[in-house]
């Protein structure tokens, strides 16, 4: 057994490493090296845990053995898990965070002796509101991410649950919350305690339903900022630094991701947060009005060729790419353009897919070097000067209508200007206008060739009509 | 009188705040996909605690109440922990520069 003075140094140490590990994302070439120094981190935190407790029980072969059971799973769903199904795979990792705060702050609340906080019943008073604001964030974290999980993998409908008084009745739940804990402190009732995680449950999927499938972005990044947030409750209550450290990191981290989406929608974060964004104005409605004017439409073979005389292709990217798994296909085609000397590059939105970074992951996948990936600001005012945009399953981040029209919902959003290209290519199922309900005037354009497939078929055919 | 080491803690946790800040500005966007998977695995360094509460069960009951908690968040942390350092090392395998793309 080791000092808790020694122990305390050895958690610094591992956070420091877990500070090191984000900083190494600075850039790809750093980022496995700091994805290492988060594993060293975490190695030190749970040796030395270990090493802190005093006269281990016969317990601690089932701790080693439950340690190895979860780890394989987590191996396991680590390998299997194809690159599209990241989102879901972030979101339902959030809510393990948020239960795991959740379970040891019962524990904490159950056998406080444990952990030096006092006895049963008679639990210090900073402890006690640290270990149910942990909890308590940390059930919202966790019903809250099932929901956004559901929502991911489809099992449920992405499109936002409303319903009136929705607002104030999360407002008088989350009153609550902080009303209960009050009375907890005074009581230490385990039946408040209960209430308070329960009700915290609740809230998580209230909070969640009402927003839609495209502001999934901020969602997750929200969700991983709470889970963080509970993180360092939990950490206040045990008293570890490495807890408290990593979850502040968290936490910012999270609420930075969500400020950059929010921006790149131009939304605000209160606004995301209330919800049923196009709700009023649904897809079905705005699809009927504007089916009136002339579109060109086009196959794989007109695309070929227009792609083939070009000097300079954009490749802008979408969620729908994402469904199709386009991204190997588009490598494809990419890779015969090159051979005829054409300049290709990417551009991506922020908020293009269902999480920050989506499609680089995708495109890396494909194994497309990213320093021919490109963000917004960098590439924007390439378009003018690049002969064919070949957008594929984005539409809303192209909408010209976000700089023109002031009534638009989508009006003040940062789009990438593809109809400043030559030609715009539009790889798409079908005329419907995107997730905001707005159609995209590029689509009737003179310079606009609508692609109507499906992304990885269209891509496929173009790919043998380069040949 | 003495400063509670609640103070501390809590000045820990401030500063933590700050440096975040500053470092996640520092991610280049084209990682904001791994950047989450990472937290998601370091902020799983809760199983701390709930290898302290596994532990605290006594001899002749390893399983009581708290414990059990304990021992069900051991093997939800450990899914994040492994799952979440292993996929972010596969996602960040996948980041290559032009050159060494030839296959």
């Amino acid at each position: 057994m080791i000092s808790p003075n020694l122990s305390a140094i050895f958690y610094l140490i591992s956070g420091i490493l877990f500070i090191l590990a984000l900083r190494g994302l600075s850039s790809p070439d750093t980022s496995r090296q700091g994805n290492y120094f988060g594993i060293a981190g975490m190695i030190i935190a749970i040796i030395v845990t270990f090493l802190s407790v005093e006269n281990v029980s016969s317990s601690l072969i089932y701790v080693i053995l439950f340690l190895v059971i979860g780890g394989a799973i987590g191996a396991i769903i680590a390998f299997k898990i194809p690159m599209t199904a990241m989102p879901e795979l972030v979101a339902g990792f959030h809510s393990l965070v948020g239960l795991a705060a959740v379970f040891v702050a019962i524990a904490a609340f159950l056998n406080p002796q444990a952990f030096g906080l006092g006895s049963t019943g008679n639990i210090k008073l900073a402890s006690l509101i640290e270990m149910s604001l942990g909890a308590a964030v940390g059930a919202i974290t966790f019903s809250g991410s099932i929901i956004a999980f559901l929502k991911l993998r489809g099992i449920m409908s992405g499109s936002p649950i409303t319903f009136f008084g929705q607002h104030y009745l999360n407002l008088i739940l989350g009153i609550m919350i902080f009303v209960l804990i009050f009375y907890l402190c005074k009581s230490q009732s385990e039946n408040i305690f209960w209430t308070v995680i329960t009700v915290s449950f609740l809230v998580g999927v209230l909070l969640i339903i009402p927003i839609g499938g495209a502001d999934m972005p901020v969602v997750i990044s929200m969700l991983n900022s709470y889970s963080g947030w509970a993180a360092a409750g939990i950490g206040f209550t045990l008293e570890n630094t490495a807890l408290i450290i990593t979850g502040a990191l968290v936490g910012s981290s999270g609420a930075i991701l969500s400020y950059i989406m929010c921006k790149a929608m131009n939304r605000s974060f209160v606004s995301v947060i209330l919800g049923g964004f196009g709700a009023d104005n649904s897809t079905d409605q705005s699809k009927e009005s504007k089916d009136k004017k002339p579109v060109k439409s086009g196959n794989a073979e007109d695309a070929a060729f227009l792609m083939k005389n070009a000097s300079s292709v954009i490749i802008v990217p979408g969620y729908g790419m994402a469904v199709a798994q386009a991204q190997h296909a588009l490598r494809e085609m990419v890779d015969k353009l090159k051979k005829n000397d054409i300049k290709v590059t990417y551009a991506i939105h922020p908020v293009a897919g269902r999480m920050p970074g989506h499609m680089n992951v995708l495109l890396a996948e494909a194994n497309v070097p990213y320093d021919e990936v490109f963000e917004l600001e960098d590439i924007n005012n390439d378009f003018a000067n690049s002969d064919v945009a070949f957008v594929i399953g984005a539409n809303d981040v192209t909408n010209p209508v976000a700089k023109t029209d002031p009534k638009s919902p989508i009006f003040g959003m940062p789009v990438l200007d593809v109809e400043k290209c030559k030609s715009v290519l539009f790889v798409k199922r079908s005329l419907s206008p995107g997730y905001a309900g707005v159609d995209n005037e590029l689509f009737y354009r003179d310079n606009t060739l609508m692609l109507f497939a499906d992304a990885k078929k269209m891509t496929e055919d173009i790919v043998k009509n380069l040949d | 009188m003495e400063i509670d080491p609640f103070i501390f803690r809590l000045s820990i946790f401030i500063l933590s705040i700050f440096i975040g800040y500053y470092v996640v500005w520092s991610v280049t966007p084209s990682l904001h996909t791994p950047l989450m998977s990472v937290t998601n695995a370091i902020s799983s360094v809760i199983i701390v605690g709930a290898i302290i509460a596994a532990l605290a069960g006594s001899s002749e009951n390893i399983f009581n109440t708290s414990s059990l908690f304990g021992f069900v968040a051991i093997i939800l942390a450990a899914v994040n922990i492994f799952g979440g350092f292993l996929v972010t090392q596969r996602m960040l395998q996948m980041y290559k520069k032009k050159k060494d793309k030839n296959k």
